[in-house]
């Protein structure tokens, strides 16, 4: 009953959130009605939500979010000085395939928002199976090491079993980093990841 | 301490303009169509950002109280943002793009563009 009532809990917070914050005044009548805002929409939109998106641990979404605010004011200096002062000739613009581990699509969603809102990257397409993304690099001397940074800085702290990705470090076999488990013991792989 | 705030205020309003300026300045500059979209997506997000913040500020301090009114500007912008870029880019790969120059994909398919995605519903089975 209450399952029916409220399809989506977290939409309904949102939504009743995001109503307070545009009428901009905490009282008893914006949140009430915000909550009625948040009580119908949801139910009528029910049909076109194939399924509720699992919310990781808050601490999480936290972090990323401030990860990603931090790499946004850094790499919109590196931007503006590319923009401003590298002559035309020496920007190395490159395509760089993102293998991709994840799966789930609202995941893939913001991975791609991520890579287009952090300055130099712009994610163009999605392979036709959704394993791979395709990226646009304003400029970077090593595509595929700008590849394995998005993998180890972005995707790993999306991924739905942080455990599965979380030991990387210095790999001293491959010379290289590495984001598989087993780094430490010996890598699996002969070229770094 | 309202020097103080002035400050900050009249610091955050510079920067935002610098940056603002430089992304309308890199779409001018740049030659490729992509390169272009860089510019504007990325040095304006600072662009916007700093304005906000300045404003977030002014009405704290001098205004009627805390506004909420730029935090929601700053989720609108970042969720709208990404698809506009990634619309623009998409409509470039249709029109002007050789599949030679993309990079492959590492998987049994291409790139949606060159290929057909397919039911939705069934993900790594596209229609042929």
């Amino acid at each position: 009953m209450l399952g029916r009532l409220v399809p989506h809990p977290v939409l309904t917070l949102t939504l009743t959130v995001v109503w307070v914050m545009l009428i901009n005044d905490v009282s008893a009548g914006t949140v009430a009605f915000g909550l009625i805002l948040g009580l119908v929409i949801p139910v009528i939109t029910a049909p076109y939500w194939p399924n509720r998106p699992r919310i990781a641990s808050l601490p999480r979404i936290a972090e990323y979010a401030l990860v990603v605010l931090w790499d946004i004011v850094l790499a919109n200096i590196q931007v503006a000085a590319i923009i401003l002062f590298r002559p035309k000739a020496r920007i190395r613009t490159h395509w760089v395939t993102v293998p991709l581990d994840l799966t789930s699509p609202e995941a893939i969603t913001v991975l791609a928002g991520t890579i287009t809102m952090t300055p130099g990257t712009v994610s163009s397409d999605l392979s036709a199976d959704g394993r791979a993304l395709l990226v646009h690099c304003l400029d970077t001397a090593d595509p595929e090491a700008t590849a394995q940074g998005i993998k180890m800085r972005y995707e790993r702290r999306l991924s739905p079993s942080p455990s599965a990705a979380t030991p990387w470090g210095f790999c001293a076999r491959s010379g290289g980093w590495c984001a598989r488990p087993g780094w430490a013991t010996g890598c699996w792989r002969s070229t770094p990841w | 301490m309202d020097l103080i705030a002035e400050i900050t205020i009249a610091f955050c309003l510079v920067v935002s303009g610098i940056f603002g300026l430089v992304g309308s300045f890199g779409l001018i500059r740049l030659d490729q169509p992509m390169q272009r979209l860089h510019a504007p997506t990325k040095a304006t997000t600072l662009g916007v950002g700093g304005a906000l913040v300045a404003s977030m500020l002014w009405f704290a301090v001098f205004g009627e109280g805390f506004s909420f009114h730029e935090l929601l500007i700053t989720l609108f912008l970042f969720l709208t943002a990404p698809v506009t870029a990634f619309f623009i880019a998409k409509a470039h790969l249709h029109t002007s793009v050789d599949r030679a120059e993309l990079p492959p994909t590492g998987t049994a398919h291409d790139w949606s563009v060159f290929e057909d995605p397919g039911d939705p519903e069934l993900p790594g089975e596209p229609r042929r």
